[in-house]
């Protein structure tokens, strides 16, 4: 194992770069970091249309965010990957692709926890801004979403856990994130498919294992925060 | 300063306001008492239209309050109101949720803003809180941040929704007496409470509701000592003599 490390680490963490384009473990974290980062603002646009006292405006994003999240990932894939050229008229390359999947996807998830994260807040905040005077946007923007953000933080890393095995994915379309490049490091070795499939499966979990980690301290950080300045 | 004409609401088939008439003038306190589901917090709702209703008209200050022209938040920005709850913003520190709205809403500087709200913290006797968040205060002490947030906006006119009800007792006092004073400085101010010391003390006139009728108004002397309506004289004998019935 320690040789196969040592012939093929840098092909492992970014592909053919800077002979050829990037991939591998550094394309699959930049697909992850910037399908959360495009997802984040959209999700958050989609949750505060969900919670909306409008229905014309409910009503679409309700539709849309169902019909995505009762869809497996590699279907919205392959709607990005055949029906994206059709619609632009250009052939867009695997990588855009993958990263339209991705924020389409992830936002739609991010919308229902920010969704929940809205309706958790308690409708005491909302009268109480309103009461001053703001409207009900700026209500939602200078009163609920900054304490809906900042008890969703776990929540938001769990979701990039998510998506950093989701770009996984993008193995199907011939993108050459770290799956692909552990298929074709296989298939030039040939004889150790555990191995590398063993080294590929522990680079996810322990960058997801860390996260997930993260996550939970962070969770408890704010706990003990409100908790704290409760007893005060 | 505000006039309510024949408001009726209803949530579903239940009729919460029947017929509501009732005139507050400017600097007059009014206290608002009745029992549980009487209407009482129901009526106060209404009148920065928290609560929308279904008939009748309602019209504070020369506003129509639901009128076709009316401007909503303009409208409200005029109106204190100070809920059970409080319902401070717990994010932000108690200076803050004093400068958010004059800031946005009336235009002042952070540093205008920051002076008055300073001013208003003293006269509710936190000051020294200023920099503090509301999870880090006591029931009393929010509730004050949030009578002097609402003063920052500078109402001509508060609202009080059960302000001690979800105090503990050692806590009722002071939020009472920064009523009072705010009462003695002659702000216009409608209160519903179930505390008759303060009725008794600072209210001009005192209502009486039930069933979602006003039954019974009158100074506090009239109402506490010749009270007419029978319901009336019931919910005072509750209020006195809570361990009549057991005994």
């Amino acid at each position: 194992m320690i040789e196969l490390i040592d012939t093929y680490w840098l092909y492992f963490l970014v592909g053919q770069y800077p002979h050829g384009p990037l991939g591998g473990l550094a394309l699959t974290l930049i697909l992850a970091v910037l399908g959360l980062l495009f997802a984040f603002p959209l999700g958050l646009v989609f949750g505060i249309a969900r919670v909306s006292p409008w229905r014309s405006v409910r009503w679409p994003v309700t539709a849309l965010i169902q019909v995505v999240r009762g869809t497996p990932l590699l279907m919205v894939v392959f709607w990005a990957y055949f029906f994206l050229p059709s619609l632009t008229g250009q052939n867009t390359d695997q990588f855009w692709t993958m990263l339209t999947a991705l924020v389409v996807f992830d936002a739609a998830y991010l919308a229902e926890i920010i969704r929940a994260g809205i309706q958790g807040i308690g409708k005491g905040q909302t009268e109480s801004a309103r009461s001053l005077g703001f409207s009900y946007l700026d209500a939602m923007r200078l009163v609920i979403l900054p304490q809906v953000v900042r008890n969703m933080l776990p929540s938001l890393v769990n979701q990039f856990v998510a998506t950093i095995k989701e770009t996984s994915l993008g193995y199907i379309i011939g993108l050459t994130e770290v799956s692909f490049i552990a298929t074709q490091i296989n298939t030039q070795v040939l004889t150790r498919p555990a191995e590398v499939y063993l080294l590929l499966g522990l680079t996810y979990f322990i960058l997801c294992f860390g996260l997930s980690r993260l996550a939970f301290w962070l969770e408890r950080h704010l706990q003990q925060r409100t908790m704290a300045k409760a007893h005060a | 300063m505000i006039q309510i004409e024949k408001v009726n609401k209803w949530y579903g088939s239940y009729q919460a306001l029947v017929n509501v008439t009732e005139s507050v003038a400017k600097g007059e306190v009014v206290v608002v008492c009745g029992p549980s589901g009487s209407g009482k917090s129901t009526l106060i709702r209404t009148l920065n239209r928290l609560e929308p209703i279904q008939s009748g008209r309602i019209v504070i200050d020369g506003v129509d309050a639901y009128g076709p022209h009316v401007k909503l938040n303009a409208f409200r920005s005029h109106i204190g109101f100070v809920f059970q709850q409080f319902n401070l913003f717990p994010h932000i520190t108690v200076l803050e949720n004093c400068t958010l709205a004059p800031t946005r809403l009336r235009g002042l500087k952070p540093s205008e803003a920051r002076d008055e709200a300073l001013t208003l913290l003293a006269r509710v006797g936190l000051a020294a809180k200023a920099r503090a968040y509301p999870g880090e205060l006591s029931g009393g002490q929010q509730q004050r941040v949030a009578i002097a947030r609402a003063l920052a906006m500078r109402p001509p006119l508060m609202l009080f929704d059960e302000p001690t009800s979800a105090l503990d007792p050692e806590m009722v006092g002071e939020v009472l007496l920064v009523m009072r004073d705010l009462a003695r400085d002659g702000m216009t101010m409608v209160c519903v409470t179930h505390e008759m010391g303060f009725a008794r003390d600072v209210a001009d006139r005192v209502l009486f509701m039930d069933e979602g009728k006003v039954l019974e108004r009158a100074v506090p002397s009239e109402f506490f000592a010749r009270p007419e309506h029978p319901r009336l004289r019931q919910f005072l004998s509750d209020i006195r003599t809570p361990f009549a019935e057991a005994a």
